[in-house]
């Protein structure tokens, strides 16, 4: 028996980690996917796509607001419920985790939406995961940079080659038990408050 | 001292937040041997969802919310318990200028008069229903809040049908005023400072408070994890006696300034000191110039604030009855007295010798005006603790009060 293909609405604010998660689920053979950024004239948008499964970032603050809205019949044709097995806390603990939520259609079957849960689960996970790193190097990019500049003001004022204004600088560091990019950070500044020429 | 006890809780970005972000950010959490760790939530869902997976040991809570969850009313609810409630009163309710004029014009004065406004708004929602035009559009911040119920009660009060003649949406807090700005919304019912914002923003007028719908009424509370509360009893207890020692600071005018300060954080709230003090003074501009000063408009200690009185849940019960959130069964009824816990708060501040209210129920309504009362140690005062509309609730009769309400709402 060929089952109907399930309509998904995605619900995310994050455009990129939306796409991630469109792109899953039609990896997944989900061809009925809709996104949406802007909660602006939800009720409309539901009624429309009559959606089996909703998939929400927990950081939300609409989630009130549509909970709210999902169980007023007028506004949707069947009721939608959170998803909720409670048979499986830890997908519920793994959800929350993530940062992700989902509700489904009255009398849809939990085996058919669990999969779907933990694609998104994974893809969440995956897209913190992917922030984070591009965090890591974008501050590790401008740690080189107020390094560089604090070697810079070390050489001209007191005359060191770049090797030793680095050694300088790291002695400094590990005798305060800072990183060298915030003594650096701090020479930078009291730089710049004493020669309003060199900022 | 070193935290005996860590505790993790949860808040939405609102002052009455103001005992929990002291209890910790003064010291008072500390002294009592607690680790408190507070994270800000976007949603209530969030965090009824971060206590049910035990996230969080306990959180800020709409006064309905925990009952809500015991009565199996949302999804992933737990059995949550209420030891200790945020403070009374500070919330208003917020109409755009437009609505506003329209108010005046059928005789609302800026005096936050509920009676007043209430007959004027319904006059201007008959003159509109018969010229056709669609009903006015309120926000609330979820279905069971203190602010949904205060609304409907005054407006059915007032001889409208917040069921029919008007419609009742869910907004965020932090989103009012911008919804109101936009035309999206014709007013709504929220806690500060998000009706300050619109009043300053020059695009909304406050048009009555809840101390006046209902004095010394209600609001947030602590809703606790039962599971956690039965297993903790000595970490909640220390928990206990430190929001009650941060509740005592929040209310002495001495530290206005510097609450106003700890509450503007960009990680509490992001909003300028200047937008909290109205809450604080009960000082309130009201719009187009007008000002106000309010008796009770915030309380979050004075007149037994913090004391998890039976009579509240039991009142927001029969609103939750009268609203058709749920059917009024004995069983329910149980569930709802069974919520709020008096006698855990008592038990808590005995050793601190501290006023406390020896009964857990009050007849809500039937204090006139502000009424020393016999307690345990120190002396109490309560009250006033009238409803606008001059009702009695007596929780010792309920069923005549739910029958009453039904029976005005058949006839209207």
């Amino acid at each position: 028996m060929i089952r109907k293909s399930l309509t998904v609405l995605v619900i995310d604010e994050n455009h990129i980690r939306a796409s991630i998660i469109e792109a899953g689920l039609r990896e997944a053979g989900h061809e009925q996917v809709t996104v949406v950024h802007d909660v602006a004239g939800i009720a409309r948008r539901i009624a429309e796509i009559e959606p089996d499964v909703i998939v929400i970032d927990l950081e939300n603050p609409n989630r009130d607001m549509l909970e709210n809205m999902f169980q007023l019949s007028r506004v949707v044709k069947r009721p939608i419920a959170m998803f909720v097995d409670r048979s499986d806390q830890a997908s519920i603990e793994a959800a929350v985790e993530a940062g992700v939520s989902a509700y489904v259609v009255d009398g849809l079957r939990q085996e058919r939406v669990k999969p779907i849960l933990d694609m998104a689960i994974s893809r969440f996970n995956a897209f913190s995961r992917m922030a984070r790193e591009l965090e890591e190097a974008r501050s590790e990019l401008e740690d080189r940079k107020v390094i560089d500049r604090a070697k810079g003001i070390l050489m001209r004022s007191r005359g060191l080659s770049e090797d030793a204004a680095y050694a300088l600088l790291r002695k400094t560091a590990m005798n305060q038990n800072r990183k060298i990019s915030e003594i650096a950070q701090s020479l930078v500044t009291a730089a710049g408050l004493l020669d309003p020429g060199e900022s | 001292m070193a935290a005996e006890y860590q505790i993790n809780a949860g808040f939405i970005p609102l002052f009455d937040s103001a005992v929990l972000i002291a209890a910790r950010e003064i010291g008072f959490a500390a002294r009592e041997g607690v680790d408190l760790t507070l994270s800000r939530e976007t949603s209530w869902a969030n965090i009824r969802d971060r206590i049910a997976i035990g996230h969080f040991d306990l959180a800020h809570m709409l006064g309905p919310m925990p009952i809500a969850c015991n009565l199996g009313l949302t999804p992933l609810a737990s059995d949550t318990i209420v030891p200790f409630s945020l403070g009374l009163g500070g919330n208003c309710v917020t109409v755009s200028n437009t609505l506003w004029a329209g108010m005046a014009a059928h005789g609302a004065l800026p005096d936050l008069d509920p009676a007043r406004a209430g007959k004027a708004l319904g006059a201007l929602i008959r003159e509109r229903a018969n010229a056709g035009r669609d009903p006015l559009r309120f926000a609330v911040v979820h279905p069971h809040s203190g602010h949904n119920y205060e609304l409907r009660y005054w407006l059915a009060a007032c001889g409208i049908d917040p069921s029919r003649e008007i419609e009742i949406v869910i907004v965020p807090p932090p989103f009012m005023a911008d919804a109101l700005a936009a035309g999206r919304i014709d007013g709504y019912c929220v806690g500060e400072p998000w009706n300050s914002a619109s009043v300053v923003a020059g695009t909304g007028h406050i048009a009555t408070v809840k101390a006046t719908i209902w004095k010394t009424s209600p609001e947030k509370v602590v809703g606790v994890r039962k599971a956690w509360a039965e297993k903790h009893p000595e970490a909640l207890s220390a928990l206990l006696r430190a929001l009650h020692h941060a509740a005592r600071w929040c209310q002495d005018p001495v530290n206005r300034g510097e609450l106003a300060a700890l509450m503007a954080q960009p990680s509490v709230l992001g909003l300028s000191p200047a937008l909290q003090m109205p809450i604080l003074t009960g000082h309130l501009a009201l719009g187009g110039g007008a000002e106000r000063t309010v008796e009770d408009f915030f309380l979050p200690f004075d007149k037994a604030a913090n004391f998890p009185w039976k009579s509240h849940a039991l009142w927001f019960y029969t609103q939750m009855v009268r609203w058709r959130h749920v059917a009024h069964t004995p069983e329910n009824l149980a569930i709802a007295r069974d919520c709020y816990r008096p006698d855990l708060y008592r038990s808590a501040l005995k050793p601190l010798g501290v006023a406390l209210p020896g009964a857990n129920s009050k007849v809500e309504g039937a204090l006139a005006s502000a009424t020393p009362v016999g307690s345990a140690g120190a002396s109490l005062v309560l009250g006033p603790d009238g409803f606008f509309d001059g009702q009695i609730f007596d929780p010792d009769e309920i069923d005549a009060y739910i029958a009453r309400q039904k029976l005005a709402r058949a006839e209207a």
